[in-house]
């Protein structure tokens, strides 16, 4: 006779949450997450205790009251009556800026050079390690003052210009070329549709679009001719007249006129001031990260299998058009994602922008408002979310962009 | 066993994050050396010397106050500070005093929790430019470019005196004064502004200081003097009263000269108060009886550290003007030793 009995009953207990491997490393990690939050928790705790021992608290009120201070590059109306808040999103706009222009021209700049250098020609990739090794290898800080010192002492200032026979002269009499930065003619309209400045060259934007899209309808026309009858109709005129002709007719209703900057008082007036700190803190942050990114092509590049190219060459393009059509598209895949990083380095770069005197957000918000008002924390708390947001964003842009790159997999 | 210790870590931690906030004269008693913010070097009021030994009208401060509590005038640790560090680096505890011509405003005793404990220079903010501009009032500065340091008092009131003339200027926020001058002589900005002292100091340093010029207008108040920071009354009291005796001590006449023949008891009751040989001053602030001697034989009295860094007879040459005594027509006042 035989005694049938249950299959062992699974129990737990205790003991098997450090015993047992399933729940082992559950257990433990559990006991990390606490550890950390206990740490998050005694830390926060510490600085609220520290803060009421000394008659602090921590409040954005100060975010309202008038600055008081003002501002030398100004994107938006500002003046020092405006709240502390305002003053900040001044800065946050020329850091912005500054972050925009630096990642173009480091984008340009790190293209260029990473071809190059794997160029046939001797000097030319030689001339592009040098670049690379040189200035990937300082710090930009230290690129960021050699070049606004270098401006401030080889550019005249403006009184060189003043006199009968004045040691500097406007280049073209359009163009000021001075220590303090560089004044070029603004456009204007001297009989705009809309009153206001902005509404003007929002309008002019607008039919540039409109250019744009009538571009891309006539290229898919031609391509769906070509599909048909194997000749590709001829466009170059049609796509100039869809770009010419809106715009031009645009400028002369709207009476465009150049104002020439001109040198009154202490300084050049009218015009666009393209001031030097922003000059040496775009052309820093863009040669300094443009050597890393020429690594990254290169690295991109060389990852593409020769056989790509000779194929290539096989079917008769030339070097140029292998480079764009066949290699550069290939290579992109594994340019992007070090590229993303390379546009977050720049936007925190641009932090460094105090060193010249450029009002990014660091200097308003976590410079000046900081110590006039000495919220210590809550200044370098917004710091803190502004580049955490601001990066996340280029993060996300530019991930959409990758996947879009990518090896589509079916 | 395990539980119990990290609990302890957490207590000690949490006790010594408390004890950090009291009880400065204590702490600097024990450490045998005080913390002393200073700026990053302003030639006249805080520079170091061509030995590395620091120097100047507020390293004096320092100095006196490491004499009267620790009897030794060297046994400072100078720590250079910016305008934007200089505040937190009190606030945290990491200098126990900060004397870098720092301006008393209502903000910053209130609103920071400091304490200013006196005021060892009345100062005001004015303007250099190159002589060769051909300015001669600040008023006729329309449109120019104005180099400011930045998180200072100054940036405020270059605002504030710019918007009342209804006359424009663009700033250039600048961190130092080394950057400042840089800028200035490179001709970057047309205009220099910061206190009228520092303007002097800053001008002595130049290849040719006949070439620029201090424009007229003072356009603030500018009082200038040590401060500590807020809740710790008896280390105030230390600081505020140390620069106090500088100032009495030149109001009676005591000198580093004349101080050891004075010590030995004169028939004037307030300076025998002064240098301990009368009452129990010291006692009462937590110091020895002869801590004010002890204050004084570290440079002099407030105008021998006055002639000595800044005065007339030095590069730097600053006039008395209002920092004279109240006897001959200045603002120094310094309460009754009594």
């Amino acid at each position: 006779m035989s005694t049938l009995s249950d299959p062992p009953q699974e129990q737990f207990r205790l003991s098997m949450l450090v015993n047992d491997t399933r729940y082992r490393s559950l257990t433990f990690q559990a006991i990390a997450a606490l550890l950390l939050a206990l740490s998050i928790w005694y830390l926060g705790n510490n600085l609220i205790q520290n803060l009421r021992a000394a008659g602090l608290n921590i409040s954005y009120d100060f975010l309202g009251n008038p600055a008081g201070y003002d501002i030398n590059q100004r994107l938006v109306e500002y003046d020092n009556q405006d709240s502390h808040g305002r003053a900040a999103l001044v800065g946050i706009l020329n850091t912005l800026l500054v972050a925009f222009l630096a990642c173009i021209t480091a984008t340009i700049f790190g293209v260029i050079a990473g071809v190059l250098r794997l160029s046939n020609n001797w000097l030319v990739s030689k001339l592009m390690a040098v670049y690379v090794e040189i200035f990937r290898n300082i710090p930009v800080l230290i690129w960021i003052i050699i070049i606004f010192t270098i401006m401030t002492a080889a550019l005249p200032g403006p009184r060189a210009f003043r006199g009968d026979d004045p040691a500097s002269t406007m280049v073209l009499d359009l163009f000021a070329f001075t220590n303090r930065g560089v004044y070029i003619p603004m456009p204007w309209f001297e009989s705009g549709i809309f009153a206001s400045a902005a509404l003007n060259w929002l309008l002019v934007l607008a039919v540039l679009v409109g250019s744009f899209v009538a571009t891309r309808k006539i290229e898919a026309w031609a391509s769906h001719k070509q599909e048909e009858t194997g000749v590709r109709p001829k466009t170059l005129f049609m796509v100039l007249g869809v770009w010419l002709v809106p715009f031009l007719l645009l400028m002369v209703i709207m009476g465009l006129s150049w104002e020439v900057p001109a040198l009154k008082g202490f300084n050049f007036q009218g015009g666009i001031k393209i001031g030097g700190p922003l000059i040496a803190l775009w052309f820093a942050l863009s040669i300094y990260t443009g050597a890393f990114i020429a690594e990254n092509v290169r690295a991109g590049i060389q990852a593409i299998s020769k056989g790509q190219t000779e194929a290539a060459a096989a079917l008769g393009l030339r070097p140029g058009r292998i480079m764009n059509l066949v290699v550069l598209p290939q290579a992109l895949r594994v340019i992007i994602p070090p590229l993303i990083s390379q546009y977050l380095n720049i936007t925190k770069n641009s932090s460094l922008a105090i060193a010249v005197g450029y009002a990014d957000i660091t200097a308003t918000l976590g410079g000046i408002t900081l110590n006039q008002t000495g919220r210590a924390i809550e200044c370098v708390l917004l710091l803190m979310l502004f580049y955490l947001t601001a990066s996340l964003v280029i993060s996300m842009v530019m991930n959409v962009y990758n996947a879009s790159v990518k090896l589509k997999e079916r | 066993m395990n539980k119990s210790v990290f609990l302890g870590a957490l207590t000690v931690a949490g006790i010594a994050a408390g004890a950090a906030a009291a009880g400065t004269l204590d702490d600097v008693k024990a450490r045998g050396k005080l913390n002393c913010g200073v700026t990053t070097g302003l030639v006249g009021f805080a520079a170091p010397n061509a030995n590395g030994e620091w120097e100047g009208f507020d390293v004096a401060v320092c100095r006196a106050v490491a004499a009267a509590v620790l009897g030794d005038s060297t046994a400072v640790e100078f720590v250079p500070t910016t305008g934007k560090t200089r505040f937190t680096a009190l606030a945290s505890g990491e200098i126990d005093m900060l004397a870098r011509n720092t301006t008393w405003t209502f903000s910053r005793d209130v609103d920071l929790k400091f304490e200013f404990t006196g005021v060892n220079y009345y100062d005001g903010q004015g303007f250099m430019v190159p002589k060769d501009l051909g300015v001669s009032s600040a008023k006729e500065l329309d449109g120019a470019t104005v180099c400011i340091q930045t998180g200072t008092t100054t940036e405020l009131n270059l605002a504030d005196f710019f918007r009342s003339n209804n006359i424009s200027y663009e700033p250039v926020p600048i961190e130092t004064n080394a950057e400042a001058q840089q800028q200035y002589l490179a001709g970057a900005c047309d205009v220099y502004t910061t206190d009228a002292s520092g303007l002097a100091a800053t001008r002595a340093t130049f290849d040719d200081p006949a070439g620029h010029v201090l424009l007229p207008e003072i356009i603030s108040k500018e009082p200038l003097g040590p401060l500590v920071r807020h809740g710790d009354h008896e280390w105030g009291d230390v600081v505020r009263w140390t620069l106090n005796a500088l100032i009495t001590a030149e109001e009676l006449g005591v000198t580093s000269a004349n101080l050891a023949e004075m010590s030995a008891g004169t028939n004037n009751p307030e300076i025998n108060r002064l240098l301990g040989t009368e009452g129990t001053l010291g006692e009462m602030l937590g110091l020895s009886a002869d801590w004010a001697k002890n204050a004084i034989a570290s440079g002099g009295n407030y105008g021998e550290v006055f002639a000595k860094n800044i005065g007339e007879d030095t590069p730097i040459g600053l006039a008395r003007g209002l920092n004279a005594q109240w006897t001959e027509g200045g603002l120094l006042y310094s309460p009754p030793f009594r």
